[in-house]
Formats: structure tokens, sequence, C-alpha cells
């Protein structure tokens, strides 16, 4: 029985989708509750995955195929999950997307793929979202977390708009913001009161996580 | 399927060739080419014709006896042999196209022939300079043992060299003594060579205790010697000795020519090549008359003689495309090839130190030298220092990626590739992606900065040498001992300190820092 969950947490660290989800299939029909088979295999597999980024044995393709084997292993899960009314423990649930103005979508898709592998709830915006529609969804999903990106010197600004959109909207207080991007920087979240920069999508989950503990 | 650039330098033209080896898929490799074929034919042409006249001066009468029983016509008064074109030529002929030297553990680790491409530290320096000094200063044994342990642990480098001349031991025994502790520490092969005639069967004994026996050495040689010809047209009687003992005992000799322009040979680049030419061809003959098939390289030590200030700049321009092009003359005869490139004639690690060594190391690949001596080395070939050698390993990485080149990784070569990642224009999240990065990109360690400023800036805003020095101190840490068989380590133990004891010298120094 423990078997199939060290053979997910494997398949989870090598990032192997495929195997992912045969063997999150094989959980299932060894009995095996969906969220032991997430605290016992898929959350140790994401920590074990981020320590060896920080490390330099992996690199960025390899934590991006581990958490696309984490959510290949929780689509099977999840439907199962929602049938017995049970709960994966929710982290979070964030809204991001890439500022108004600005089309690049790579790093904000890593970071909410990290988030997502890592226990939060992502509603990924795309990219060129205005202000209201952060506002929106925001409210829609009844998120803690904003993360915003902007990759130009000229959308960046566009950050801060979300920021005032959320408090005219009296949301502000009820999110964390999160900013990243190339031309952002801690000073950058400061000066546009967000509550953090993050460096690279491993870091955002690190972020994000001592951010909900405050 | 060959197409041809005009290089953006002018040296010469850049030729893309396919290759098949080794189950490699169709790879591309970029070559450099500085002569075309009649050049070269015409420069061999013409050191045949300098054999003859004016002749080779030789300084040992063991090899004038030896070249005069072959038909050379020899004046022993003079000490100057005449060899004919034949003799020489049976000698390139008799000689081995490719070898191998071998590690510790009997494997074949170095391989001289084709087109490979293998780097090892430059050698011998008489200076070090330390990380943030201005002044140099005498190597001793506890910088020596640091050296190898760097050079053991960076994997760029396919061998280690004696490279430092250690001052605190006689120096009747300095040569012997750096065979002694490279063999206690490190696996890899080993490129030296020998300051006297006595020595160098002493350095022979040293390398018999490791490898159990004379035979088992001349099957499985561990280190090549370098011996250097005196330009223009000698050999000394230690060069000559050492030449003809490593021919008898089949260790690969490492011919080491050195020409310098418009002083100790011809102003004009290919003049330089021809005389080149000549003193190898002199060494082969002598060497290959000793031993038929024994292993010897075409090498060399040119340099483009700075004509201001009289020194001999290994990071010339010309010096490299001396070193090149007498490279194609050795090809072209069928002999395995070495250089020493890679170095710069920067005083410490600037940015000098990086251009002259980056273009240098880059050159060579390019030409398909196989062993390229320089890497750690300043200041004309004379001062050594451990953050440098980080930073080449970094320059070797990047010239070796360069040179297994373009490949065919996929038929088709992106079409499907692109139609399944579509329009989302997201590669990362793609098995291919991982599938093909470790083997198309070279993966630098932090000596090479990629880090986005803010990073950089957190670690302290480290300079190359900084960085490299950090490097140093971690490669040197993480040193694995070598664990020779106790009987082996008290074996050269033994023959190094008798060596040393009749020089005057007591006890060996401490190898602890």
């Amino acid at each position: 029985m423990t078997q199939v969950l060290t053979q997910l947490e494997e398949a989870v660290i090598k990032g192997l989708p495929d195997q992912a989800r045969e063997l999150a299939t094989q959980t299932l029909e060894s009995d095996i509750a969906p969220l032991t088979t997430i605290d016992e295999a898929l959350n140790p597999a994401m920590q074990i995955v981020g320590d060896k980024y920080e490390s330099g044995e992996y690199f960025i393709p390899d934590l991006v195929m581990a958490a696309e084997a984490m959510k290949g292993a929780m689509a099977v899960l999840e439907p199962v999950l929602i049938e017995r009314q049970e709960q994966r423990e929710v982290l979070g649930t964030v809204v991001i997307g890439t500022v108004e103005g600005d089309i690049h979508e790579i790093g904000k898709s890593l970071v909410g793929t990290m988030l997502s592998a890592s226990g939060f709830k992502v509603h990924d915006l795309g990219v060129d979202v205005t202000a209201g529609e952060f506002v929106e969804r925001v409210k829609e999903a009844g998120a803690n977390v904003v993360g915003l990106s902007a990759l130009l010197t000229t959308t960046m600004r566009n950050q801060e708009a979300v920021i005032e959109a959320l408090k005219e909207a009296g949301l502000r207080e009820r999110v964390v913001v999160v900013v990243g991007g190339a031309p952002t920087s801690p000073d950058w979240a400061q000066t546009i009161g967000a509550d953090a920069y993050a460096e690279n999508a491993n870091e955002a989950v690190g972020v994000v996580r001592r951010l909900l503990e405050m | 399927m060959e197409q041809t650039f005009q290089s953006a330098l002018g040296l010469g033209s850049l030729t893309h060739y396919h290759f098949y080896r080794k189950g490699v898929k169709t790879a591309m490799r970029p070559r450099i080419q500085f002569l075309p074929r009649e050049t070269i034919e015409r420069v061999v042409s013409e050191a045949y014709d300098l054999l003859v006249a004016p002749g080779v001066r030789v300084h040992s009468e063991r090899a004038l006896r030896l070249l005069a029983e072959h038909g050379a016509e020899v004046n022993f008064e003079t000490q100057v042999a005449r060899i004919p074109a034949e003799l020489a030529h049976r000698a390139v002929e008799t000689a081995p196209s490719s070898f191998y030297l071998y590690d510790a553990d009997g494997q074949p680790a170095v391989h001289y022939g084709d087109d490979d491409v293998q780097f090892d530290p430059g050698s011998a320096a008489i200076e070090i300079i330390d990380h943030g000094a201005k002044r140099s200063r005498e190597p001793v044994t506890a910088d020596f043992v640091r050296f190898i342990k760097l050079a053991d642990g960076l994997d760029a480098l396919d061998a280690v060299a004696t490279s430092l001349v250690c001052a605190d031991v006689p120096q009747e025994v300095s040569d012997l003594y750096r065979l002694y502790l490279v063999l206690l520490h490190t696996r890899k092969p080993v490129v030296t060579g020998a300051f006297a005639i006595e020595t160098w069967s002493v350095m022979k004994d040293l390398l018999v205790a490791e490898t159990g026996s004379e035979k088992a050495l001349a099957e499985k040689p561990r280190a090549v010697f370098d011996v250097c010809p005196s330009p223009p047209l000698l050999w000394s009687d230690i060069t000559c000795e050492n030449l003809m003992d490593c021919a008898q005992y089949r260790i690969p000799a490492e011919l080491v020519s050195m020409p310098l322009t418009g002083a100790t040979g011809p102003a004009t680049l290919l003049g330089a090549v021809v005389q080149h030419a000549a003193e190898c061809l002199s060494g082969v003959t002598i060497h290959q008359l000793v031993n038929p098939g024994a292993p010897i390289v075409w090498g060399g030590s040119p340099s483009a003689f700075d004509m201001r200030t009289g020194t001999t700049p290994m990071g010339a321009i010309e010096t490299i495309m001396i070193d090149c092009s007498y490279a194609e003359v050795g090809k072209y005869l069928g002999m395995p090839t070495h250089a020493y490139l890679g170095m710069s004639d920067a005083k410490i690690v600037d940015t000098q130190c990086g251009f002259e060594s980056g273009i240098g190391a880059t050159m060579a690949a390019l030409t398909g030298i196989n062993m390229i001596s320089g890497p750690g080395m300043l200041d004309f070939e004379s001062c050594f220092s451990l953050e440098k050698l980080a930073i080449d390993a970094e320059i070797v990485g990047m010239a070796k990626r360069l040179v297994k080149g373009m490949v065919e990784r996929e038929t088709p070569l992106a079409l499907e590739i692109v139609r399944q990642v579509g329009h989302a224009g997201n590669f990362l999240t793609t098995e291919h992606t991982r599938r093909w990065f470790r083997e198309e990109l070279f993966i630098p360690s932090p000596v090479v900065d990629r880090d986005f400023r803010r990073d950089w800036e957190a670690k302290g805003g480290p300079d190359a040498a900084e960085r490299a020095h950090r490097r140093v101190e971690e490669v040197i840490a993480a040193y694995e001992p070598k664990e020779l068989p106790a009987e082996v380590e008290r074996e050269l133990e033994a023959i190094t300190l008798r060596a040393a004891q009749a020089a005057g010298m007591d006890q060996l120094p401490s190898r602890n820092s």
C-alpha cells in the first residue's frame, strides 16, 4: 500500500506527468484516501523538488515538470475528493495575472503552477488583465492572495493601479499582494504598497506562505 | 552539405562539416582552418630542406651517432646533423597517429589523436599570485598541493600538469618533486617534464612505482613528458637525452618547439611555422630512430616576440595563429597535436587575463588540438593563479561545448514541438525541454555570473576574480584523497627522499599548509 505512494512521490520528483496520473489512479484502486495521498506523497515530493532547485541540482524545466506531474495526479484525485465531500487543505486562494498592457505569460504561469502544486487554489487570469478584472475576480473567488506580474518598465506602473483599485473596492485589507517580473524589485513593491516581491516561482511559494502566517 | 564562411576576424575560413562517430547523431562540428593544403605542403617541404641545410645542431653524442648510422651527414666537431628528407619522412611514418594517456585506475582518459580536444593546466610556473595580491611570490609545497587538489576537482581539465616549481626543495630535484606530489594526489593523467638528464630516470622510477612495472607503464602510460628544442634548430643534451629516454621506455614525449618571431625565428608568422616544423621533424626523427612506434606529440610554445618590450607574449593573436597553423601541419603529417594556449600575459586576474585566455582556448579547440596546455597561467607562462585556473575551467567548458557544434537532435528539427506548443508559447512545460536542455547547454559553475542583478548584489557584488576565489576554496575543500596503496606511497616517498638527500636535503617538506 505504501509502495504506490512512494512511487507516486518519485514520479512527481522526477517530473513524469503520465506516470503520476497512472499512479494516482492506482492509489484510488488501492483504497488510499486522496487526502492521505496528498499529505504523504504529493506535498512531500514538491517540498523535495523545491529544495533540489534551491540547492542547484534542479533547473527550471525540472521544477516545472514536477509541478505538471503534481497537477496530473491532482486531476485524478480531485473528482474523488468532491464526491466524498472532502477538501484538500487549501493554503489560500490566489488570483494571478499579468497586468494591463503586458502580454508576458511564462513567468506568471510558472508562479501559478508552483502555487497550485503547493496547495493553493489558483485563478490564473492570463495576460493584459485590467485592474477592474482583478478586483472582480478577487471578490468572486474570495481570494486572499493577489499576484501581479509585469515585465516592462512601461507596464509595471499598472501593478500600482491594481492595488489602488483594490483599495477603492475595500478589498485591500483582505488580500496580500505579491509582485514580480524583471523590472520589479523589493523596493518597488514597497513603493507601490504591495506586501512583497518574489524573485522566482519557487520563492513565490515561500513568500506567500510566510505572508499568510503573519 | 558543406558551407564556408569568411571568419569575421579575417584569420581564415570557418568550415562546417558533418561527422559521424560514437553513435552521435549528425553533428556539425565548427572548425577553423588557417592554412590551405598547398601552403601546408610548402611548409613541410621547406622544413625538410632545412634539415639538410643548414641541418640541426644536436648536443648529444648518442643522438649524433644514431643519426649518422641511419644516413644523416654528421659533423661531430660542430655537432651538426644534416638529416635527409627520406629519414625524417620514415620517422613520421613510424610515429603513431594516436595513443592514450591513462588514469591511476588504468582507464584510458586522454586521447591524443583525431580532432579530440583536451585541456590541462599550463606549466611550469616559478611564481604564484595569491588572490587579491599585486605582487607574485615563489610557490612552495603547500601551494602545489592546493593546486593539485583544485586541478583534480575541476572536471573541465582532462589532465593535471606539474604546473608549479616549488621553491622549498633544492633546484636539482624540483622537477621530480612535482611529479611525486602529483602522483600522490590525483588519479588524472599527468603532463610533466624533466629539467635534467639524471632526474628523468628518477621520474620514470616514480611512474613505474605507481604502475607496477616498466612494461605496465609502457602499455598504459600515465604521463607525457614535454621536451623542448632550443630555437633555432638546436637539441641541447638535456632535451635530447630526455627525448631518447622517453622513446626507449615508450613513455610519450611532447615536442615543445618555440621559435620567437623576429628573435629566435623568422619574423614572418609562416616562417616561424616552417622553423617549428623543422625542429619537430628532427625531434621525431631522433625519437623514432631510438624506438620506432613510440608515442610522440607535435607540440609547441612559440611566441610572437613583442617588438616594443622584448617580451614573449603567449596571449598575442599572432602567437595563437602560429600555434593553430603548426597544429594543422602536424595533423597533415598524421601526428597527435599539442599547444600552449589559453594563457594570458596579464599580471593579475583581470580583463586582459580573461579575453586572451578565452580567445586562445577557443581557437585551439576550433583547430582540434589534442592537448591544450595553458589554464591558470599568467605573465608569459611564468606565474600561476588558482583563481585563473577556476575561471579558465569555465572557458574550457564553453570551448568544449563549442566544438560539439550544432546537433540535429531530431527529425523533423522543430516541426513537431512547435506545433505541439502552438501559440501558447510555453516550452518550459514540455518534456521536450527537459529532454534536451542538459545536452544542449553547457551549465557553468557560479564563476560565470548569470544572476539577476539583485541576487548578485545580495552576494556582495563579487567580480570574476572574487567568484573564482570562492570556487577555488570550495573545490579544494571538497577534494577526495587519492588513496594509494600504502606500499606504493612509501615507494614514491623513498625514491623522492633519496633524490632529495643526494641534493643535500635531509627530509621532504610537510605537505600540509
